[in-house]
Formats: C-alpha cells, sequence, structure tokens
C-alpha cells in the first residue's frame, strides 16, 4: 500500500479515536446527572445508587471511558433513556431520512453552482457575472433557519405546492433540500468560476482556441473537464458543512433525521442519544473526508508522490 | 458605493450594540391589545405574540450577536494565533500534539459540536460563548501555524533568532505582524459565521433564554404565527442577513485588499 494511502488511514483511525474520547469526556463533565433524569426528582438515594451501579457510573471514570470506546467498536452505544430501546438502533432508524435529505441538498447545489459558475466564469466582468457573484454572496450570508421559513410561507403557505413540514410524500423533500443546499450552492458556484478562469488562462485552451474550436466546445469539453478537481476537494469538505446544516435544518422542517434526533435528545437530556448522534455524524464526516483525500490522489498523482503536507 | 453601505450596517448595529441601553426600549413590555399587530406609525416593526415591540427586541437583539460575535471572534483568535503560531515556532512534539488535537476538532461538521456542548452545558450567554470558543479557535490556529511556518525561515526572522532575541519577541514583534492579513481577514468572515452560529443555536433553544430576545430566537417564536404575523419572522431574519451579508461583502473586499489568497477553511458554519 503506498505510504500516503497509509498515513491517511493511520490518521483518519487517530481522528475516530480522538473523537469518540472527547465526546465521552464532553458528557461525563458537563453538569447534570443522568440518574436525576432517568429517575425523576422524587427517587431515593438508594434508587439512585442501585441505577448508577447498574449503569456502570460508580466505576472509576478510565474504566469507564474503557467501555465506552469498546463498546463503539462493537456498535453498542447504551440505551435510550426516553426511548429505552438501543442507541445504535434508534440511529439506523433515522439515518435513512438524513441521508436522503443531504443527497437531495447536494443534487440541488450542484444542480445550481455549476451553470452559475460557468456562466459567471464564461462571461466574466458581465451583469451576467455580478448577478451570479451576487447570489452567491446572498447565499453563503442567509441562514437556513430563515430561508426555510421563507420558503414554506412562499411555497406551501402561499402557493400550497409543498408540504408544511413533516416527510409524508414525494414532495416533502423539496424545500427542506432547497434549504440546506443553497448554502453549498453557494459556495460551489464561486469555486466553479475561480477554478475555471483559472485553468483558461492555460496554453492548451489558448491552442483549442487557436484550432478553432467554438467557446462551448472550449467550455465543456477542455475547461470544465480540469476545473473539476479543486472543486470536487471543496465538496468532500463541504459535506461536513451539509451534515452540520442538516441538523437545523431537520428541525425547521420537523424532518425526522439524526439532527433532529440529536436536538430533541439534548432537551431530554437524553445523553447516550445526543452521544450516538454526535459520534455518528462526525465518523460519517471522517469518512467521506478520507475517501475524497484518497479519490483525489489517485487522480492526481502529486499528491500520492509529493509530500502529503498537514 | 456598496461598501459604504454595507460599513453603514456595521456601525449602525456596533452603535446599537452599544448604545442599547440609554435607549428608552421596552423589550418585555407586554401589552395584550397589541398581540400579533402588524407594523404601523406606533409600531413600526409591529408586536409579537405577547404584544411585545418587535423592533424594541430587535435592538436588543442586536446587542446579544454583537456580544457574543466580538467576544468568540476575541477569545478564538487569541487562543488560536496563540497554539498555533508558537507550536510552529518551536515545532517538535508540542507542535505534532497540537496538529493532533486540530485534526479531532475538525472532524465534527459545521457547528454540531457547538449545539452538543452549549445543548449540554445548558442554555445562556456565557455557555455559548464557551461553546463556540471551543469550535472557533482551530480555524484559527491552523490558519496561524501555516503562516509562521512559511515565513519562519525567512532572514530577518533568523537574523533576530541569531542575535538571541528571546522567541516570545520574535512571534511578536516579527512573525505576527507579517502573518496578520489573512487572520483578519478570516476574523471577519468569523464574525458572520458567529453571528449565524449564535442565532441558528438561539433557534434551537440553545441559546439566550426567553424572556430575552435574540434574533434567532425571534425567529423560532415567530415561526408558529407565520401565517397571521409574517412580520415576527421577517423582521429578525432581515436583520440578521443585512448584518452577515455586510460582513462577508467587508471581508470579500478585505480579502481582495490584502491580497489574500482564498479557501483557507470552510466558511459555512451555519
Amino acid at each position: 500500500m503506498p505510504a500516503y494511502v497509509l498515513s491517511r488511514l493511520v490518521n483518519a483511525l487517530w481522528v475516530l479515536f480522538g473523537v469518540t474520547t472527547l465526546v465521552f469526556f464532553l458528557i461525563h463533565w458537563v453538569p447534570g446527572d443522568p440518574v436525576a433524569v432517568m429517575l425523576g426528582e422524587s427517587a431515593s438515594a438508594a434508587d439512585a445508587g442501585a441505577l448508577r451501579h447498574a449503569l456502570g457510573l460508580d466505576r472509576p471514570l478510565p474504566e469507564q471511558w474503557w467501555r465506552f470506546v469498546t463498546g463503539v467498536l462493537s456498535f453498542d452505544l447504551g440505551d435510550s433513556l426516553y426511548y429505552r430501546q438501543p442507541v445504535f438502533a434508534l440511529l439506523t432508524s433515522r439515518f435513512g431520512a438524513t441521508l436522503e435529505l443531504t443527497a437531495w441538498a447536494f443534487l440541488v447545489a450542484v444542480a445550481l453552482a455549476l451553470p452559475l459558475g460557468l456562466l459567471a466564469a464564461a462571461r466574466k466582468g458581465s451583469g451576467w457575472d455580478s448577478a451570479a457573484m451576487g447570489f452567491s454572496l446572498l447565499g453563503v450570508s442567509i441562514p437556513n433557519f430563515w430561508l426555510g421559513p421563507l420558503l414554506v410561507m412562499a411555497f406551501s403557505l402561499g402557493l400550497g405546492w409543498f408540504p408544511v413540514s413533516g416527510r409524508d410524500s414525494a414532495l416533502s423533500v423539496v424545500l427542506p433540500a432547497i434549504t440546506l443546499g443553497t448554502g453549498l450552492a453557494a459556495v460551489l458556484s464561486r469555486m466553479v468560476r475561480s477554478s475555471l478562469l483559472e485553468v483558461l488562462g492555460e496554453d492548451y485552451i489558448r491552442s483549442a482556441r487557436a484550432r478553432g474550436l467554438g467557446e462551448r466546445q472550449v467550455l465543456l469539453r477542455h475547461a470544465l473537464r480540469n476545473a473539476w478537481l479543486p472543486v470536487l476537494t471543496l465538496l468532500g469538505m463541504q459535506l461536513g458543512a451539509l451534515l452540520g446544516g442538516a441538523v437545523v435544518t431537520e428541525m425547521v422542517f420537523n424532518w425526522p433525521g439524526i439532527g433532529a434526533l440529536l436536538v430533541e435528545s439534548i432537551q431530554r437530556r437524553d445523553y447516550p442519544v445526543v452521544q450516538g448522534c454526535v459520534l455518528l455524524i462526525s465518523f460519517v464526516y471522517v469518512l467521506v473526508n478520507l475517501l475524497t483525500d484518497l479519490a483525489y490522489a489517485r487522480v492526481d498523482p502529486r499528491i500520492r508522490l509529493g509530500g502529503a503536507g498537514t | 458605493m456598496i461598501q459604504r453601505l454595507a460599513m453603514l450596517v456595521l456601525v449602525a448595529w456596533a452603535l446599537v450594540a452599544l448604545g442599547a441601553r440609554w435607549l428608552p426600549l421596552q423589550p418585555d413590555h407586554m401589552a395584550l391589545p397589541h398581540i400579533l399587530e402588524a407594523p404601523d406609525r406606533e409600531l413600526w416593526l409591529g408586536a409579537d405574540d405577547l404584544g411585545r415591540p418587535v423592533l424594541d427586541r430587535l435592538l436588543i437583539g442586536a446587542g446579544v450577536s454583537f456580544r457574543v460575535a466580538v467576544w468568540v471572534v476575541g477569545l478564538s483568535l487569541l487562543v488560536g494565533v496563540l497554539a498555533g503560531s508558537a507550536a510552529a515556532w518551536y515545532g517538535g512534539l508540542p507542535e505534532r500534539l497540537l496538529v493532533l488535537v486540530m485534526d479531532v476538532f475538525m472532524a465534527f461538521p459545521g457547528i454540531l459540536l457547538a449545539i452538543a456542548l452549549a445543548g449540554l452545558l445548558g442554555p445562556g450567554i456565557d455557555n455559548l460563548v464557551f461553546a463556540l470558543t471551543l469550535v472557533g479557535w482551530v480555524g484559527y490556529a491552523r490558519l496561524a501555524r501555516a503562516q509562521v511556518l512559511s515565513v519562519k525561515e525567512r532572514e530577518h526572522v533568523q537574523a533576530a533568532r541569531a542575535l538571541g532575541t528571546p522567541s516570545l519577541r520574535i512571534i511578536g514583534r516579527h512573525l505576527l505582524p507579517l502573518i496578520s492579513a489573512p487572520l483578519v481577514v478570516e476574523a471577519t468572515f468569523g464574525v458572520a459565521a458567529v453571528v449565524i452560529a449564535e442565532s441558528g443555536l438561539s433557534f434551537l433553544g440553545l441559546g439566550v433564554q426567553p424572556p430575552d430576545a435574540s434574533w434567532g430566537s425571534m425567529i423560532r417564536d415567530g415561526v408558529r404565527y407565520m401565517l397571521v404575523a409574517p412580520h415576527l419572522v421577517l423582521a429578525p431574519g432581515a436583520a440578521l442577513l443585512l448584518v452577515v451579508l455586510s460582513v462577508n461583502l467587508l471581508g470579500d473586499r478585505l480579502r481582495d485588499w490584502l491580497d489574500v489568497r482564498s479557501g483557507t477553511r470552510e466558511r459555512r458554519t451555519e
């Protein structure tokens, strides 16, 4: 296995271990007692002690930590204090909805960003360019917990095209996906534009033009193909922002995914579920980044062969 | 022209934030006859579901977002620059440790960690500032480290080192001035990110608590009355967008002006 791949793998393993440990200590360090939450305020000290023992909370912290880490390795994340069922089962039942939302948001973002970036780069300095970049600035600036309600006001309450919230029909995903995808579309369209502009200054583009190729051919066949790489890296990185943004978007639209589960569990002080949600989202993010790194190294030999960097 | 406008928005934001206590505002004054009243000549932005004046609450909310932004960006910058530049300067084990720690913090997408932390610590501005700083310092540390690494071999730095100048003095006198431009740009975008994050956490009920007003919590409360009183959602959201848009616009111009390469880190954190 090439050294680069190995170093990325080792790094990813370390990060997953670090994330697990950090999450464990955060939960144990913050104020609030899960036993008090489970039993209510009227519980006797003896009951609390018995439950504490049953949950292993009376063990020394390092031992609890070790149990937690080994538990994560065997997909055992404990039981939800509220639902009284294994956290892992809860997570898997909710993950599909989050995946569906982020996938659609991703599509929305690419579908918006690609034409916008292309247009802006092809007509650099024109009104089209300013309009596209204006949209981009607006897109990075508009918070999704405001964009969501605005879309609901216009397209659900006003025009009645889409459901206000929930995940009951095929149309339910439209507004959440637009809400979540807009920010990414904004960042992406900028990246497509700047990456294209850089490529358009290269010699081979000049020779393509000199050969008499049409502007359309030059742009789509020659430039876009080479401008794609930096955009790809950004996509991998931004998928994390998408997952993070999904938490808020799910709350706006009452979308039954991991994000909504996380916020509900925080409100219920259901610590094991909070732990599980944070771990799951971070793990997915780390894995996606790892895959992006490896895919990128496959395509671009300079990364594989040169220093791995930081 | 548009920069002037953005500047004007930010000056107004800061003035309102700092001066709100001297204004005759009644953000918590409930007037039952005014419940959900639309904007009119007397109540410029109407009243909310408890009959409280939306404009007064909006101005108080400006103070919250401004204070949180200043504190979080200031603290993150301080911690991040200290850790990042010291690690790059001294190198060795401390640097490797810092890189490992940063990698772990970067593994939490967006404000996920802040959401979890703010939720577990309980609501309140102090916890909010703490949670956002714990998430925020990493970006500055990464940038400061990369910058110091790129300039620490320069001749004047080496000369200072050869003359026996103490490390802290070299970092403060010779390195920081060289690396400050990208940090300033990053901090500007950081303000926008923190303003959105604060409102986002308050929107989720994890930030400022009732009866206190924050733009995020105003949006959350307003969503229930979207059909009958859309101004409850429109007003705080517009204020929020205006501030964030202005900060981002100035950040873009600042970046062009200082000629800083873009793409130091992901910018969206909402």
